[in-house]
């Protein structure tokens, strides 16, 4: 069971929390825009790698707030945790 | 004497306290302190199990959680328990305990004749043998298999104990409560670190209750009872014992299964929980799980009367009995030496050891002369003689040199070398590694913040248990931030050898052999033989997870305690590849079997899910509704009246509704208060259609699509003020709706300026609809203006209603004229009987969620849920209407797509038997050519499908591929029945201008 550093609560099981897939998915600011193609990729395509990957999950259970986690899907270290709407670590912005 | 195999002394057993038990039907003595396995060892009972496949008589092979043989079922009706190792069942007075693999008893087992089947029972058989004729299968190989195979019986009824779950957060953990452990633990406490000490067993010790070690000077029981003491005296210190820690997760999680209070016998206390199931998040963990003693490969291995050495050290020095009177010793290492002289000063006659090394450690070597025990060096067991019970041994020398030699035996102890415990650390995601010193896999590169001590990580003495304990202890707690890491000195223990271990697999064939040479065991449980790995290798199962797979080897309950390294070195040996390079397998938890009661804590029958009821729920079961699950809710089916069906209660009550008027408790649909200056924004974005434009005191109906274009839910929100809404939501989607809500708002527009609050329980609503509605909401509200001009339909009033502050709606579900009257939840039930008393006059009748669903379908009303199912647009349920085409929402886009403007989607439609009698059945196929040879091509399929008092006939919805062109087709639900014809119509069959709705 994951041990997960909510950003206001601290850290909590992860049976408080929900996944919510991969982050950083901005939604198309003109969807009309986007051909079929392009629109499915937005709406399906996931990454799904093996090792270092970056997920939005949310303090279901607690306080109801989303954040990012960067968790390694081999290890499930934890690497970091940081608010919505912020650039990964490491990646300026 | 009643227990010929109990010494005259000796163990740590209560010889005045005797317990009375039954096994197989017949009932033996034993004492305080025994296991089963000792009490029956005690008696004489040899035969305990029938192995699986062959059924083959079986004793007891070990004195631990590594039993593979001695599985018992205890207990008998609900409380019965299969699958329990009789090494680890603690003895209690009018214990009940028989064989699960055998009928009669083990002792007489009518399956044995699958010994003469064993041919056809060799690895992989599943996939061989049982192969043709087709369908035998199913019928007869599959059922007969299961029943020869059978591990047990399930318990008769539910569960009659209760088990408990606890939280424990500890900086140390330590698992094992042995030499290594109990150091560990010591070390740490003494930093003033929280520490756990888990041990399996009833007492303290580990494998210093089994030999007659001195430690400092002084007997080990001694040592243990002082660290014990001091462990005792640790304000943070926590000892479990009969505690055994069955599974390393992630983030160091760890389940410890404590056992508390035997359901069998009289000390189990009512109200006390029979087991607790722990959940430790641990800082640091020390595994000191010890070792297994590994058996050795050779014909008859499996024999009753041949087990571990080790064991029988166990059983002579900690229980006081005797595993037989006259023993051969085969081994590959200096273990057994020691082993040889507990069990010789105990009384057991040891003739000889077979050491299939020559040389050994001078110093034992020179007192195994001194007994009088003959030493065959250079040799190994050629087979096991004996069938119900060994009674002894074929000698050969590995060189091929002299005769064979026989001797007559009733005991055959194995040493093949120790096993470390590895499967915490393995399953922590540790990587294993093969140590040919030991000939054993040891803890490699660690994954998670553990460390092993002792026998655990590969260390078999004592003084280097002790050593690796106390540091062990010292170093978690330093790392878990208590003391400075350093090791308390170790207290002062006799010097021992090594183990010194020649790894030795399989017996070789001698030259010349007949190749008649029986079974030899690998996997006991599993019963698989070395010539089943060979012939797996042989067949391309080359990796260690194949051959597992296709042999059974490592499958059973007990996980292959005692088989896996030797089954791997079988492999490796078949493959001409080392050990290393075939690596081990996964272990995984549990490392002993989990009671389901005990995950379930105390999560059962009532308290498995909560049940949500309306304030007004006892005025509904006074009224003897029949209820009716709805997500969490219990909501009102029907109320019947007198002897009334199901049926004809919602006969009645859709009459009512249409006739006069009828009212619905709907304080279950979700609520959510929405507020902030971006409200309405937002709300253009979640719904297809606008609500910023919505005036205030209107309502408005919306859907709301997932991102892909499917109907997701569906409701009206009402705008209250300019910046306040209340949205409802369908009664099992208010939390989805909620979190959904919340999610765009954080992740996507965390600028706009809205909060959402669940006021779903807030409220109670009550219901009222049908012609009468308006005049008894006057009887009701005197004051407020109820004209088509001053309160229209969609349009939401605040006033007095029954003396109590309201907010009522003029919306409508069934197609009648209907007022929702909301309230504060602490009134509903004040209110409801209001309602009831005032109507009266009307007609009034309280109808439930069925005859809500007949009405509304008769409008052709959708439910999330009956006509959508994740894959439905609402184009495709020809609510265009609803879509607004001036701005985009979450789940326009999708509606573009190609998939979704496909003329042939399945779209919805109501449906009328030509048979006005009857009701097609939710869910049934529909087809155009019924007769047709299959495949027939479904097109579509019923929704929703009711009998309509109204309209005097069954009717339906549908989704039909290209439906809503078919108008008039006669389509066809071919039932087990009959074949039912229906002709296709536009949705909707009652007030089709919804008169009755504005008027």
């Amino acid at each position: 069971m994951l041990l997960i550093a909510c950003p206001w609560c601290g850290p909590r099981d992860e049976t408080e929390f929900r996944c919510g897939g991969e982050a950083h998915i901005a939604r198309p600011k003109d969807p009309d825009a986007l051909d079929d193609a392009a629109w499915a990729d937005y709406l399906f395509m996931r990454r799904n790698p093996k090792g270092r990957h970056r997920e939005r999950w949310v303090h279901a259970a607690g306080c109801r707030r989303w954040f990012n986690v960067e968790r390694d899907t081999v290890s499930h270290v934890i690497t970091a945790v940081y608010p919505m709407g912020k650039p990964p670590p490491g990646e300026g912005g | 004497m009643s227990q010929p195999f109990r010494g005259a002394s000796g163990g740590r057993i209560e010889r005045a306290r005797q317990l009375s038990f039954t096994f197989d039907g017949r009932r033996y003595q034993g004492h305080a302190g025994d296991t089963l396995a000792s009490a029956l060892m005690a008696n004489g009972v040899r035969i305990i199990a029938r192995s699986q496949k062959y059924h083959r008589p079986r004793g007891i092979l070990s004195a631990g959680a590594e039993e593979p043989n001695a599985v018992v079922q205890l207990g008998t009706g609900a409380g019965a328990e299969p699958n329990v190792r009789a090494t680890e069942i603690e003895l209690r007075d009018g214990l009940v305990a028989g064989s699960v693999n055998a009928w009669p008893s083990a002792a007489y087992d009518v399956g044995a004749v699958a010994g003469l089947l064993s041919p056809l029972l060799v690895a992989g058989f599943y996939y061989k043998t049982f192969m043709a004729p087709g369908g035998f299968w199913q019928s007869v190989y599959e059922p007969l298999i299961r029943r020869m195979a059978g591990l047990g019986r399930a318990p008769s009824g539910p569960d009659p104990d209760i088990y408990d779950h606890m939280h424990a957060h500890v900086d140390v953990l330590v698992a094992g409560g042995g030499p290594a452990g109990l150091a560990a633990a010591g070390a740490a406490a003494r930093t003033g670190a929280r520490v756990m000490l888990a041990d399996e067993q009833t007492e303290l010790g580990g494998s210093l209750l089994g030999g007659p070690r001195l430690i400092a000077g002084q007997p080990a029981p001694d040592w243990v009872a002082a660290m014990a003491g001091e462990l005792a005296g640790c304000a943070e210190a926590r000892i479990l014992t009969r505690a055994t820690v069955f599974g390393y997760y992630d983030h160091n999680w760890l389940g410890v299964l404590e056992r508390r209070a035997d359901r069998l016998g009289p000390s189990g206390t009512p109200g006390r929980s029979r087991e607790r199931l722990w959940h430790v998040r641990a800082k640091q963990v020390v595994l000191a799980t010890g070792a297994h003693e590994r058996p050795l490969i050779f014909p008859g291995n499996d024999r009753p009367g041949v087990m571990l050495a080790g064991a029988a050290a166990t059983y002579a020095h900690r229980y006081g009995v005797l595993a037989g009177r006259r023993a051969v010793i085969a081994t590959n290492n200096d273990s057994a030496y020691g082993a040889a002289l507990d069990l010789a000063a105990a009384g057991i006659q040891v003739l000889a050891i077979v050491d299939a090394r020559w040389e050994a450690a001078l110093k034992a070597h020179d007192t195994i002369q001194a007994l009088g025990i003959e030493r065959f060096a250079g040799a190994v067991i050629q087979g096991a003689l004996g069938r119900r019970s060994v009674r002894g041994v074929r000698i050969v020398k590995l060189d091929g040199r002299g005769d064979a030699k026989e001797i007559a035996c009733d005991l055959v102890l194995m040493s093949g070398g120790w096993s470390p415990a590895i499967h915490l650390f393995s399953q922590s995601g540790g990587r294993p590694a093969f140590d040919p010193g030991l000939g054993a896999f040891v803890p490699g590169v660690s994954h998670q913040a553990e460390r092993s001590a002792g026998a655990a990580g590969g260390t078999m003495t004592l003084a280097g248990a002790l050593g690796e304990g106390y540091a062990a202890g010292a170093k978690a707690a330093a790392d878990a931030g208590f003391g400075d890491g350093r090791a308390p000195e170790a207290p002062h223990v006799d010097a021992e050898a090594g183990l010194g271990v020649a790894p030795l697999w399989p017996v070789p064939e001698p030259a010349g052999g007949s190749g008649q040479r029986g079974k030899a065991f690998v996997d006991f449980q599993a019963d698989v033989t070395d010539a089943d790995v060979r012939l797996a290798a042989r067949e391309g199962f080359e990796a260690i997870e194949h051959m597992k797979r296709y042999t059974a080897a490592g499958l059973g309950t007990d996980q292959g305690k005692t088989g896996n390294v030797n089954a791997i070195a079988l492999l490796s040996a078949a493959l001409a590849k080392p050990i290393a390079a075939i690596g081990t397998t996964t272990f995984r938890p549990p490392y002993t079997p989990v009671a389901y009661g005990a995950m379930a804590g105390r999560n059962v029958g009532a308290l498995l899910d909560p049940a949500r009821v309306t304030p007004i729920h006892d005025w509904h079961a006074s009224e003897g509704a029949v209820f009716e699950d709805v997500g969490q809710w219990k909501r009102p089916w029907y109320f019947p009246q007198g002897h009334e069906d199901m049926a004809g209660a919602v006969r009645r009550e859709c009459l009512a509704v249409r006739n006069a008027v009828g009212v619905l408790d709907a304080s279950t649909l979700g609520k959510i208060d929405i507020q902030g200056p971006d409200a309405g924004r937002f709300l253009d974005r979640v719904y297809t259609n606008l609500f910023s434009n919505l005036s205030l005191g209107r309502c408005r109906y919306g859907l709301m699509l997932k991102e892909d274009g499917m109907v997701m839910d569906d409701g009206v929100t009402t705008r209250l003020g300019p910046d306040h809404f209340l949205m409802t939501t369908t009664t099992g989607n208010a939390a989805r709706v909620l979190d959904w809500l919340e999610e765009w708002l954080q992740t996507e527009w965390p600028e706009l300026e809205v909060y959402c609050t669940s006021v779903t329980e807030q409220w109670a609503t009550i219901t009222i609809a049908g012609p009468k509605a308006r005049d008894l909401l006057h009887d009701l509200a005197p004051d407020l203006a109820l004209g088509k001009a001053d309160f229209p339909f969609l349009a939401m009033r605040e006033a007095t209603v029954a003396g109590v502050p309201a907010r009522v709606f003029r919306v409508s579900f069934t197609g009648e004229m209907s007022y929702e009257i909301n309230v504060p939840a602490s009134h509903g039930r004040g209110v409801w009987e209001s309602v009831m008393a005032a109507g009266a006059a009307h007609g009034i009748a309280p109808f439930g969620t069925e005859t809500m669903h007949v009405l509304r379908a008769e409008k052709g009303f959708i439910v999330v849920g009956h006509e959508t199912d994740g894959t439905v647009t609402p184009l495709d349920l020809g609510m265009d209407w609803i879509v607004s085409k001036r701005k985009d929402f979450i789940g326009r886009r999708s509606l573009a797509r190609a998939d979704i403007i496909r003329p042939d989607r399945k779209q919805l439609v109501g449906l009328l038997p030509l048979d006005g009698q009857a009701v097609l059945p939710e869910g049934a196929q529909l087809v155009l050519e019924p007769r047709r040879a299959p495949p027939v091509p479904m097109i579509g399929h019923v929704t929703s499908s009711y009998w309509s008092a109204t309209l005097g006939r069954g009717f339906a919805l549908a989704l039909v591929a290209g439906g809503r062109t078919r108008a008039g087709t006669v389509v066809y639900a071919p039932l087990e029945s009959g074949i039912v014809a229906a002709t296709i119509t536009l949705p909707g069959f009652y007030d089709p201008d919804g008169h009755r709705l504005h008027d």
